[in-house]
């Protein structure tokens, strides 16, 4: 077997077609008849509803139809959205109705629906539809909702208590008990939105066959859409077909399943026709999951040379207002917490508390970045104390590179114990401050100081969970014109997965790749999968063509054995062939193999072979490798203004083995570009009764060219034992490390005014108010 | 209010002419009655920069243009960036080695507005290309795979001139 | 985000332009529409009427005269960048305009959809009020002529009615300015301003004998800092000079919003007509 692609830097099959504006998104599709749909959405965070009223709307020009939920009809007039992911720790699961009843319970939640034949059209119907709202208080702030006399974010509930994670493992009073030194102190962690930039989308079509619906979603999980659907449809998976066509980027909330798209197909079935329902980017800020605030109060034992011996932590954390995607946010908020690091002990809450807000989901890591932000704050704290090199106290708390496999003490979501399968957080924390130049940094302060400007830099280790079961599937096929046909359910939102698995396969079938064709995210082209998210399928799907493909070289082999009469041994496979060693004038072209294999009427299949030369495999990810590493980023502070310019980013990475190293580069770099906007950017900002306020991208910033220093990537390779490929995922690590990076970049920039930077996004007032308050405090 | 207006004008080198509904921006005008879905919306407020064509050779947010003011103008869209004969341009090819893309969806905005970009500045150091794109917001490539595919793409431009 | 529906007009003479704006009140001029297309695409604005103004004869133009440099409200922001005259007569406003927006904007935008929008945080206006340029409007019964200090009513508020037209902004040329200097805080490349400022000078013998400096961003329109003006008029041209101005300049009664404080822009105006002023001097911009 050839490595010709794996590991190569080949072009995407995907570009030219992307390149040349023949992608095909949601919005791009045109069926006849079709009709468009258009949200009223609740301009308040929490309210009663009294009544609603569609008749002006209904009367409108160019309008077909107005649904309010008793519209919609059964099923879903009385049933609200499903729960996903319910888990015993649960306490009181909220989802939304379809759309809402009696109550809505955030800015942004659809109250109706309305069908025209255009986008504008519908949305003048829309600014027609009457709702009587009684506004009600709101559950703005998480610090006060579990305290006596806070409003509920649900009418009728005893608590804004959705669950409290406890975890914990080793003897946390015996760490306290014998510390030499303990901290504690507190941190604010707000992520943002995804902000992909293609918002959601939705259109589903009646098909011929009576009953039958295609829905094409803008989704990251077409077969948990299709799943969804059907339960809330009542209707058989096999009536639903789901496509996830091109997607314009994911980062996580387009893993979730929304109102809209049952919505959006009950339209269509009622009314027989294509309706389609296309996000706008102010709907994005309210109507699409994102992520919020966490306040953590950490305490910290160590002993004088920076051994961590135990950790303390309470965690408050903002759902919003339901729960769409069950406690999969806050749990990766913890499990990932000991991070690079042999944790002795530890002892966490985190309460899941709901707000009047936007229902809070994974966007681009998840709770990893909030879990490693508060570790690497911890570090940085103890180096401070004791007055050590922070680069040092990592190194004496990492895990060891001879330490592999290492079980952390933490739980997965699965319950099942989380254990790094390898890696080497030394080399890389090593590899990337050399770098970084570090040695040449005080020189670079010096010269700073000249200009009138603060330097810093930051350290952010890492570790990132990837390749998430249950698992994914790939069918190979050969055609008899010699085309290889990877079918998978993995769905792609630019991550390359239509080359990478192609990449995979033309080495185990030693074609050329631009012979393979990549079709996935079709429920109708294959039959189970899992979602693209977290990082996974270049571990799942990725090792699922692998094994595919092994089988199909298996059976070319077993058929040209028996055609040439040799052993198997004695054949190869090369360029789109399969032939005796040796002699090249005995070969047979694959096609030939796939014609052969596909039966001819009264003869009997050869060498007793099963028809057809395609196979399909399931990788099930029953252990879950684990990527890592270090990001140092560099900063420059002017301290009359509180500006932050970022001068340097470093990432040295090890995700195992790469298949496509552009590929993979590019989702760090990516990555790394959201986390600056997260620590330096982005911020969603409320006012006091919870209204939304930054609802423009002028007002929510997020990284632009300019402003992104260069960033430069080391690779380190530990192979995965997990898994035939020997890879771990990639795709987060970027953002994760990025965050704890620039924020004590930032701090120590001020190290002459000894501030502690405990939260994040900063802006130039609030760090221009740390100088202040630090000024103030000198005689 | 549902008013259209006859217009004439060139899209991708071809004479068009339509009856352009006058409340439609050009990004709608060019999706809609077109079929040129190439032009994507990402925000309709002027921001995102992913509707950007040109409009007698000058790049321009399509989202806020309306139609109807493309009378007697020459428009390029992504669709008409490669040669008629579908050589790709050069910016096209150097995103495509350079891995300038990854969902594709700001794409489009970025080729026109690095097209009108490179055809007014030959010899662009990086902190041009990065003003030249201060107005695209991509989420999923970091930006510099783009940059050094237009750095790529103006040298070859250049040397294509010269030689 | 599909704006309402509108009648619209595209009249090809002032005159015509004029006549619109009289018969029909609920009326937007589209200029530029890097302003007003966002509002009416959010739906923020929704006119009745909208008067294309882009296929006016005549309001398109740089013309240099004795006294003035004239030029037409639809110029272009990027032909006022790319304009000889413009840099010779008032070198500011190429400076400014490389703050505003991006060239994908400034292709499109226009000086007179800058000043009729009046954005707090807009450069055009800013520089239009630093230069004491003539304000041309007309309606279909009369012209007018505005001062731009006397232009910003209040916020966002120009002195315009809904029947009036900007036809023309007219700069004194010929003042005897030796240095000036721009400085704008901003998050990101074409950010709108957090404080901005402008300053001119003519110094001789090195004292500075004439002032003018104008703030923008931070009050509710842009303004003069006569006060500051009057601080520098007469003093040496040196660090404790621009000390006292600076102190003065962060005197200002600034506004806050959800993002920043007045205080915050407060102080950032004395940081950015202190910045302002060392790039007059050529001075480096660190304390």
């Amino acid at each position: 077997m050839g490595a010709r692609y794996f590991g190569a830097e080949v072009q995407r099959l995907e570009d030219p077609r992307l390149l040349t504006g023949r992608g095909q998104y949601v919005d791009d599709i045109r069926l006849p008849g079709m009709l468009h749909a258009v949200f009223v959405r609740s301009p308040h965070a929490h309210a009663r509803i009294r009544g609603i009223s569609l008749s002006r709307a209904r009367a409108m020009p160019g309008v077909v139809a107005v649904f309010a939920i008793d519209d919609l009809g059964e099923p879903l007039s009385s049933a609200r959205m499903p729960e996903m992911m319910p888990a015993p720790i649960i306490r009181r699961a909220h989802t939304q109705y379809v759309l809402a009843r009696d109550e809505v319970c955030y800015v942004g939640e659809p109250v109706a629906m309305v069908v025209a034949d255009s986008r504008h059209r519908a949305e003048d119907a829309a600014s027609a539809v009457d709702v009587d709202y009684e506004v009600i208080p709101a559950v703005v702030d998480i610090r006060s909702a579990l305290g006596e006399g806070a409003p509920r974010a649900h009418l009728g509930t005893i608590d804004n208590l959705a669950a409290r994670l406890e975890v914990g493992f080793g003897d946390i009073e015996a760490a306290f008990a014998k510390a030499e030194h303990q901290l504690e102190f507190s941190l604010e962690q707000h992520r943002g939105i995804a902000h992909s930039m293609e918002g959601r989308a939705v259109l589903a079509s009646p098909e011929p066959t009576p009953g039958r619906l295609t829905v094409w979603t803008a989704t990251q999980s077409p077969y948990l859409v299709r799943r969804q659907l059907a339960r809330v449809l009542q209707k058989d998976e096999q009536d639903l077909r789901v496509i996830a066509p091109d997607v314009g980027g994911g980062f996580g909330p387009k893993s979730v399943f929304y109102p809209e798209e049952p919505a959006i197909a009950a339209a269509a079935l009622k009314l027989g026709r294509p309706v389609k329902w296309a996000e706008d980017r102010r709907e994005h800020f309210v109507a699409t999951v994102n992520q919020r605030d966490q306040y953590w109060n950490l305490s910290v034992a160590f002993d004088g040379s920076g051994r961590i011996l135990g950790i303390r932590a309470r965690v408050l954390h903002d759902n919003g207002a339901y729960l769409p995607y069950g406690v999969i946010l806050p749990v990766t908020s913890l499990a990932p917490f000991p991070g690079a690091y042999a944790l002795p002990a530890l002892k966490a809450t985190l309460d899941v508390i709901y707000t009047n807000s936007t229902p809070t989901a994974p966007v681009r890591g998840a709770g990893r970045p909030n879990a490693i932000f508060a570790i690497e704050r911890v570090i940085d704290r103890v180096a401070d104390h004791l007055g050590l090199d922070p680069a040092e106290v990592r190194r004496r708390n990492f895990i060891r590179a001879d330490q592999f496999p290492y079980v952390t003490g933490m739980k997965a979501r699965d319950g099942s114990p989380v254990a790094y399968d390898s890696g080497d957080y030394h080399a890389c924390l090593d590899k990337a401050l050399e770098m970084a130049d570090i040695a040449g940094f005080e020189k670079r302060c010096e010269a700073a100081r000249a200009r009138g400007r603060l330097r810093g830099i930051g350290i952010g280790s890492f570790i990132e969970d990837t390749g998430l079961g249950p698992f994914e599937g790939a069918t190979v096929r050969i055609t008899p014109q010699g085309t290889v046909q990877v079918l998978t359910g993995a769905a792609s939102q630019g991550q390359g997965h239509a080359t990478t698995l192609a990449q995979v396969v033309a080495d185990v079938l030693a074609v050329d790749i631009t012979r393979v064709t990549v079709i996935g995210a079709d429920t109708d082209r294959f039959p189970y999968g899992a979602g693209t998210i977290a990082s996974r399928i270049a571990v799942t799907a990725g090792s699922s063509a692998h094994m595919a493909a092994v089988e199909v070289r298996e059976k070319i082999l077993k058929y040209a054995s028996h055609h040439f009469e040799v052993a198997e041994q004695d054949l190869e496979l090369s360029d789109g062939h399969v032939q005796v060693i040796g002699v090249p004038n005995l070969k047979i072209p694959l096609g030939d193999v796939a014609f052969a294999l596909s039966g001819t009427v009264g003869q009997r299949m050869p060498a007793n072979l099963k028809p057809g030369l395609e196979a399909t495999a399931y990788f099930e990810a029953t252990a879950t490798p684990h990527s890592g590493g270090t990001t140092v980023a560099e900063v420059e502070v002017d301290p009359d203004t509180g500006m932050v310019e970022l001068v340097n980013h470093v990432i040295v990475h090890d995700c195992g083995r790469i298949i496509h190293p552009g590929i993979v580069d590019g989702q760090i770099t990516g990555g790394a570009v959201h986390g600056i906007g997260n620590a330096l950017f982005e911020e969603m900002v409320y006012d006091g009764s919870g209204q939304p306020v930054s609802m423009t991208l002028g007002e929510y910033l997020m990284p632009t060219a300019p402003e992104m220093p260069p960033i430069r990537i080391g690779h380190l390779e530990t192979p995965s034992p997990l898994n035939p490929l020997g890879v771990k995922g990639a795709g987060e690590s970027g953002t994760i490390s990025a965050i704890p990076a620039v924020i004590r970049a930032v701090e120590d920039a001020l190290k002459p005014y000894r501030v502690f930077v405990h939260r994040y996004p900063l802006n130039p007032e609030r760090v221009l108010r740390w100088i202040d308050a630090a000024r103030q405090g000198e005689p | 209010m549902d008013d259209t207006r006859a217009i004439h004008f060139t899209l991708n080198g071809k004479a068009e002419e339509c009856d352009a509904p006058v409340r439609f921006h050009l990004g709608d005008l060019l999706r809609e009655k077109f079929g040129l879905t190439g032009t994507h919306l990402g925000c309709e407020h002027g921001v995102c920069g992913a509707c950007t064509v040109l409009v007698d050779g000058e790049a321009v947010r399509s989202c806020l243009m309306l139609g109807v003011q493309v009378d007697g103008c020459e428009v390029v869209t992504v669709e008409g960036l490669a040669d008629p004969d579908s050589r790709l341009h050069p910016l096209q090819q150097a995103f495509a080695e350079k891995h300038g893309l990854q969902c594709g969806y700001c794409t489009p905005g970025m080729l026109m507005s690095l097209a009108a970009f490179l055809a007014e500045n030959r010899d662009p150091s990086e902190d041009d290309i990065r003003d030249a794109i201060s107005g695209n917001i991509c989420r999923c490539t970091g930006y510099q795979p783009i940059v050094e595919a237009a750095l790529l793409a103006a040298q070859r431009m250049r040397n294509a001139s010269e030689g | 985000m599909k704006s309402a529906g509108f009648v619209y007009h595209q009249p090809s003479s002032v005159d015509e332009l004029l006549g619109l704006l009289a018969a029909h009140e609920d009326n937007r001029i589209l200029a530029g529409g890097q302003s007003l297309m966002p509002m009416m695409n959010m739906r923020f604005v929704q006119p009745e009427h909208l008067i294309d103004a882009n296929r006016v004869d005549g309001l398109n133009y740089i013309r240099e005269e004795s006294n003035w440099l004239r030029i037409g409200a639809m110029t272009r922001q990027k032909t006022l960048m790319q304009s000889d005259a413009v840099t010779r007569h008032c070198p500011l406003m190429r400076v400014a305009l490389q703050h505003v927006g991006h060239f994908q904007t400034r292709n499109r935008g226009t000086i007179g959809g800058s000043l009729c929008h009046l954005d707090p945080a807009a450069e055009l206006p800013l520089i239009s009020l630093l230069y004491d340029a003539s304000l041309t409007v007309r309606s279909a019964a009369e012209t007018r002529t505005i001062s731009a200090s006397e232009w910003p009513l209040a916020y966002m508020l120009p002195a315009i009615g809904p029947d009036e037209a900007l036809i023309e902004i007219a700069l004194p040329v010929g003042a005897d300015w030796t240095h000036q200097g721009f400085f704008e805080l901003a998050r990101r490349r074409g950010d709108f301003a957090i404080a901005s400022a402008a300053v001119l000078l003519s110094i001789s013998d090195g004292i500075i004998r004439k002032a003018a400096v104008a703030l923008g961003a931070v009050t509710q329109t842009p303004c003069r800092l006569t006060d500051v003006e009057a601080l520098l008029v007469g003093q040496r041209a040196d660090a404790q000079t621009i000390a006292a101005a600076t102190a003065q300049a962060a005197k200002i009664e600034a506004f806050s919003d959800a993002y920043y404080s007045a205080q915050y822009r407060q102080r950032m105006a004395g940081v950015a007509v202190e910045r302002a002023l060392n790039a007059a001097l050529g001075a480096p911009d660190h304390g």
